[in-house]
């Protein structure tokens, strides 16, 4: 009983240790998590690979370097996917942290796929107002972003000539740890009528649910696991992959510690009673 | 007039923004872009102000021994960044990149990744069975946080009860707050337009 009771009174210095070695378990030894693909993932998977050899798809990254963890091995499993296919990508950020990010993804992943800068994939750069600017990119990209983040023209760049708006592009899939997803589905989908995904973080997946039934989204890639889930999909396991396996060992230490502390709670809560103390 | 003017302004241009949103055209695309850039505008002129308010407050803090350090720091890396960040050439490469890459990056995720230890702290702590609904929370918790971990033949059973919890009493609630929320905002914007409300210019 008296462990019990210390088990109440635990200092939470404890607590970080143990969800410090759980994080760093998964490192030193590292083992892959059986992965089940939701079907919010599959339907991303399905549309970025139903796209034709002439459509274009358009990928937000509104995120800062806080929650890279979570939605970079999103971004990099998505632009594999249409790099593997062969399929033109416009990248944006509405984050103002997010050109350092998203520079330094497309310039490796496009090496490493041997994708061209201009022909095979655009980065438009950043703009700050975010609603303003999905807006005034509904009426013409050129309007917020007359040059990509390189400086060059749009116009003078060959995957550029032939588009103007949204409605050249096929869909939009947002990736955001912020409110920037409410912002594409009220201005960008509601206003302008596209096919519109969102990859989140996973404290923010029940937030979005709502537009998955109603039909404004058409898919939802939550936290590590749903990265996790698309680079099953793709089969190129990445950061996702290994990530989810520190997320499996830190979850189940966490749900350790709530029945722990619940056993010890019924337990010394039984003592008081019988002691006449307060609950 | 120094009320009357602005708010007259406020009211054409709100009504103006709101007509607008319902005839697709392209004299209305065209006063919409219009506008919006002049948000911009507005916006930008805002920037140096702030600047110039960040600049001088921790000039003037230069002066205070205590956090004389901090301030230096920062005005330090405020130039830093705008003089490498200056010209479209120098943001792929140089000192920009590499201080955002490796400074800005790893400090922002470390304080993020903080947030791992204080939830299984505060989860330790809050999930008790103390009551009926503290009971239901803690039963929700658990089915969701066991979502993440294989658990071999339950997996689908977990799944099937995720969904269903995310799907029916999740999404009733955040549609319960989404409607209100939506209908306080436009209560708001219409008690804007019509000058009913006017907090926003402040008092004199």
């Amino acid at each position: 009983m008296k462990f019990l009771e210390k088990m109440m009174q635990i200092d939470r210095r404890w607590i970080y240790l143990a969800i410090f070695l759980a994080v760093i378990i998964p490192a030193i030894i590292p083992f892959t998590v059986p992965m089940s693909v939701s079907p919010e993932v599959k339907k991303i998977y399905d549309f970025v690979e139903g796209l034709g050899p002439n459509d274009y798809l358009f990928v937000a990254m509104d995120y800062d370097p806080s929650s890279l963890a979570e939605l970079n091995p999103m971004a990099e499993a998505i632009l594999k996917h249409a790099f593997l296919n062969d399929r033109k990508v416009v990248i944006v950020t509405l984050s103002q942290f997010g050109p350092g990010m998203v520079e330094e993804i497309t310039t490796r992943l496009a090496g490493e796929y041997n994708r061209i800068r201009g022909e095979d994939y655009v980065f438009l750069g950043y703009r700050p107002y975010p609603a303003i600017t999905i807006m005034l990119m509904g009426t013409d990209f050129r309007v917020p972003f007359p040059q990509d983040y390189y400086g060059v023209p749009l116009d003078s760049l060959p995957m550029m000539r032939g588009i103007k708006n949204f409605n050249n592009v096929k869909g939009v899939i947002d990736l955001t740890a912020g409110n920037t997803a409410d912002m594409w589905i009220t201005y960008g989908n509601a206003r302008y009528n596209f096919p519109l995904a969102i990859g989140i973080t996973g404290v923010m997946a029940a937030d979005y649910y709502q537009y998955l039934q109603s039909g404004q989204i058409f898919g939802i890639i939550p936290g590590v696991k749903g990265a996790a889930e698309y680079e099953r999909l793709i089969d190129k396991p990445g950061q996702g992959m290994q990530q989810a396996s520190y997320q499996v060992v830190a979850h189940s230490v966490i749900i350790l510690f709530i029945i722990l502390s619940n056993v010890a709670y019924f337990a010394t809560r039984g003592q008081k009673s019988k002691l006449g103390g307060a609950r | 007039m120094k009320r009357e003017i602005p708010l007259m302004i406020v009211t054409v241009t709100g009504i103006i923004m709101f007509v607008q949103y319902f005839i697709p055209s392209n004299f209305s695309e065209d006063v919409f872009t219009f506008l919006q850039d002049w948000v911009m505008i507005i916006g930008i002129l805002s920037l140096p102000l702030g600047i110039w308010s960040l600049v001088k407050a921790n000039t003037q803090k230069l002066k205070v021994p205590d956090e004389r350090f901090y301030s230096a720091v920062l005005l330090i890396g405020f130039l830093v960044m705008v003089v490498s960040g200056w010209m479209p050439d120098w943001r792929s490469k140089g000192i920009h990149l590499a201080l955002f890459q490796n400074v800005l990056i790893p400090i922002q995720s470390t304080i993020f990744s903080l947030l791992a230890f204080f939830v299984a702290s505060a989860a330790y702590r809050a999930f008790r069975a103390r009551s009926v609904l503290a009971t239901i929370l803690l039963l929700t918790a658990f089915i969701i946080m066991f979502r993440l971990i294989p658990t071999g033949p339950f997996a689908d059973i977990n799944n099937w009860l995720v969904e269903k919890i995310l799907t029916i009493p999740n999404m009733a609630a955040k549609r319960a707050i989404a409607m209100g929320l939506a209908l306080g905002a436009a209560a708001t914007a219409i008690k804007i337009i019509l000058g009913i409300e006017r907090t926003y210019m402040g008092r004199d």
